[in-house]
């Protein structure tokens, strides 16, 4: 017989990986639809955000806010570059797939020359140890990355839903060529989309820093049940990312509590499997 | 456990020592197969992808190997070189590029890559051109049919019984349950699997079974289901990072296990965090007395830790991994100086004959699929280094077995 505390546990245990999913999958979903990008190097640019969260607070003793405080701009400005590599170069949708798939490989290959291939874990007091709530356990830092995580969902989601940036950026996706000529800059905002989905990214990185081990290997540890979320949530919704990652993440938990864990990893396919099936149009 | 203590007693000086001088008899030997160019031995290594982890130390472990061996002469008078190639911790690539060092590079001879998967690609190529191959760290011996393998790891051919005997033996009767929880990862997923019954044997009431997939991320939900088990031994069958995960996650609970065993833990992450303190495991070899008083084993030490440190790696010692893959090293040219020659099938006989004399001991390969002795021993976590705890006559000086 499963107890209250355990099922209270692992949903709590889904709720953060469903929200780290939707952290994680933000920025892909982002460019996915308003970019045509299918950005695989995203996971590439979490985990150099990752090692450099490591190296400025493991090594040299600088606070996670003073690192993100760095970060976010220094990807902000990676994620344009990209952008501006991918128009230059005219890369389209599918052929995206394989040029950021390139960009990972070599991201990986680049942090086991800087960091080795070994495992790297930030051992410091941020974000550390649990509150206890009745019986359950709530871990601090998987609390506060889950907050941040939904105010980011939020945030993005009333910026497209109720900016005039989100709006330009809607009718651009609809028609470039009308949107250009009511004075929509399509590629100004291309790139805002760009940085915005880089700046994720460095979020992203710094929390992967502070609660899992890092190995250049884990670029595509998350790469399935992230791409799930994106599709489950509709490609360009903050909030439907967040509610996918959040039904794929409470899903494989209690797949794990109840039944077994060697069977949560079915959980998202299976998921994404059905929905298609049943609700083609959402992707 | 009288296989274990037989075959530790013949880690004596003098085997230890005709390992020791194995790097100069090689050279002084006359040379046969005389080659003008060097000797070319070719092997794979998970340089990338999930394994690269410990690809790096058996790579770290080769160049001091061959650097050693060339200083002194090299084999049969020749110098010798290693082609290397990244399998990307896959058995299939593994698979082609062994082919491709039989074929196109035409290697004389051949050693193993890292992890059971891929020494079993390279396996089925070995054998179809019947090559000798020696490997380390191969964790399931009853896959292994081919005649001319030779595993360096002495796990002995029942390591799923023999490791647990080991281990509970070890424990004899200060634990009551335990909580088995197991990757499915193969060679971990096995010895997890042939555990359970050897429990059973020995009184030990299994409160928890659990199977999780290899790469899984969130351990929130398992520890909740260890915690809610409340076991005296953790049993984990872990490869990798994946027994801090689970400490992590159990440590977000308020939990510690009371007693906890890893199968295949990265020597590094376990050891260094402060959650895997009175973690168990299994070796062959660590750079402490008495197992590194063999002469070379201080040397072979020294020469790794300088390199680790060099390549980053953050526990920078010997352990079973290293020690397995310098014994790798060890059993192949000590194959080919005693035959004075770099045929396989010569090799592969004399080794099944005599063995060999490595820093881990003297490894046999006369019983079932070429496995000898279990030479396995117990080693603890203690003050962020492992420490040997079991058998006594190996047990670090100082170190004491800690069970709650």
């Amino acid at each position: 017989m499963i107890s209250a505390t355990l099922l209270g546990q692992s949903l709590l245990s889904g709720i953060f990986s469903g929200c780290f999913y939707a952290m994680l999958g933000l920025g892909m979903t982002l460019s996915w639809r308003y970019l045509k990008v299918i950005n695989l190097a995203h996971f590439a640019f979490v985990l150099i955000a990752a090692y450099l969260t490591y190296q400025l607070v493991g090594k040299s003793g600088l606070h996670p806010l003073v690192v993100a405080v760095l970060l976010i701009p220094l990807f902000f400005a990676l994620g344009i570059a990209q952008q501006a590599l991918i128009d230059y170069y005219k890369v389209n949708e599918f052929a995206s797939v394989i040029v950021t798939f390139g960009m990972a490989i070599i991201t990986e290959a680049a942090l086991q020359w800087f960091w080795s291939a070994d495992y790297l874990k930030l051992e410091s007091h941020y974000l550390r140890g649990s509150t206890q709530i009745g019986t359950l356990f709530l871990p601090i830092g998987e609390a506060v990355m889950a907050l941040i995580a939904v105010v980011m969902c939020a945030a993005v989601w009333a910026a497209l839903r109720y900016t005039w940036l989100g709006k330009a950026l809607r009718a651009g996706l609809d028609n470039p060529q009308i949107a250009a000529s009511f004075g929509v800059p399509n590629r100004q905002l291309s790139y805002l989309v760009a940085g915005v989905s880089g700046a994720t990214a460095a979020i992203g990185g710094i929390f992967v820093a502070l609660l899992f081990t890092l190995a250049p290997s884990q670029i595509f540890a998350w790469l399935g049940v992230v791409f799930a979320a994106a599709l489950l949530g509709g490609l360009g919704s903050p909030i439907g990312v967040l509610a996918a990652g959040l039904l794929l993440g409470v899903s494989e938990a209690l797949t794990m509590a109840v039944i077994a864990p060697a069977w949560a990893p079915v959980v998202p396919f299976t998921l994404l499997m059905v929905i298609l099936l049943i609700w083609p149009e959402r992707v | 456990m009288s296989d274990l203590h037989n075959s530790a007693a013949k880690l004596s000086r003098r085997n230890a020592l005709q390992g020791g001088l194995a790097l100069a008899a090689a050279s002084a030997l006359p040379a046969i197969a005389q080659g003008t160019g060097p000797i070319r031995i070719g092997s794979t290594l998970a340089l990338t992808g999930p394994l690269a982890q410990t690809g790096i130390l058996h790579k770290i472990v080769g160049e001091i190997y061959l650097k050693q061996l060339n200083a002194a002469g090299g084999l049969l008078g020749r110098q010798v070189e290693w082609v290397l190639l990244d399998d990307q911790s896959k058995p299939e690539v593994t698979r082609t590029l062994y082919e491709r060092l039989i074929t196109v590079d035409k290697v004389d001879l051949l050693i193993g890559p890292y992890a059971t998967g891929s020494i079993l690609a390279a396996m089925g190529v070995a054998q179809r051109y019947n090559k000798i191959l020696v490997h380390h760290t191969f964790g399931i011996p009853s896959l292994a049919k081919y005649e001319m393998h030779f595993p360096a790891w002495p796990i002995g051919a029942f390591p799923e019984k023999t490791v647990t005997n080991r281990v509970v033996d070890m424990l004899a009767g200060k634990v009551k349950t335990v909580a088995v929880v197991t990757s499915k990862f193969p060679s971990v997923h096995f010895l997890a699997l042939g555990a359970r019954p050897v429990f059973k044997e020995r009184g030990i009431n299994e409160v928890l079974f659990l199977e999780f997939e290899f790469g899984a991320k969130d351990f929130g939900p398992i520890a909740a289901r260890v915690k809610d088990a409340n076991p005296d031994l953790l049993f984990m069958g872990a490869i990798g990072l994946e027994g801090n995960q689970l400490l992590e996650a159990l440590e977000k609970l308020n939990w510690t296990p009371k007693n906890h065993f890893y199968t295949y833990p990265t020597p590094g992450p376990l050891a260094l965090s402060p959650l895997g303190k009175d973690a168990l495991s299994f070796t062959a070899y660590e750079d402490l007395p008495p197992l590194n008083a063999a002469p070379g084993a201080a040397e072979f030490g020294k020469l790794f830790t300088e390199a680790a440190k060099a390549n980053n790696i953050a526990y920078p010692y010997v352990e079973t991994q290293t020690g397995a893959s310098y014994s790798a090293w060890q059993v192949l040219i000590h194959a080919a100086a005693e035959t004075k020659s770099l045929d396989d099938k010569k090799m592969s006989d004399y080794l099944k004959k005599n063995g060999a004399p490595t820093i881990i001991g003297k490894v046999r390969f006369d019983g079932p699929n070429n496995y000898g002795d279990d030479l396995m021993r117990i080693k603890q976590v203690q003050n962020q280094r492992w420490v040997l705890v079991y058998p006594d006559e190996f047990k670090t000086p100082g170190a004491k077995l800690i069970v709650k």
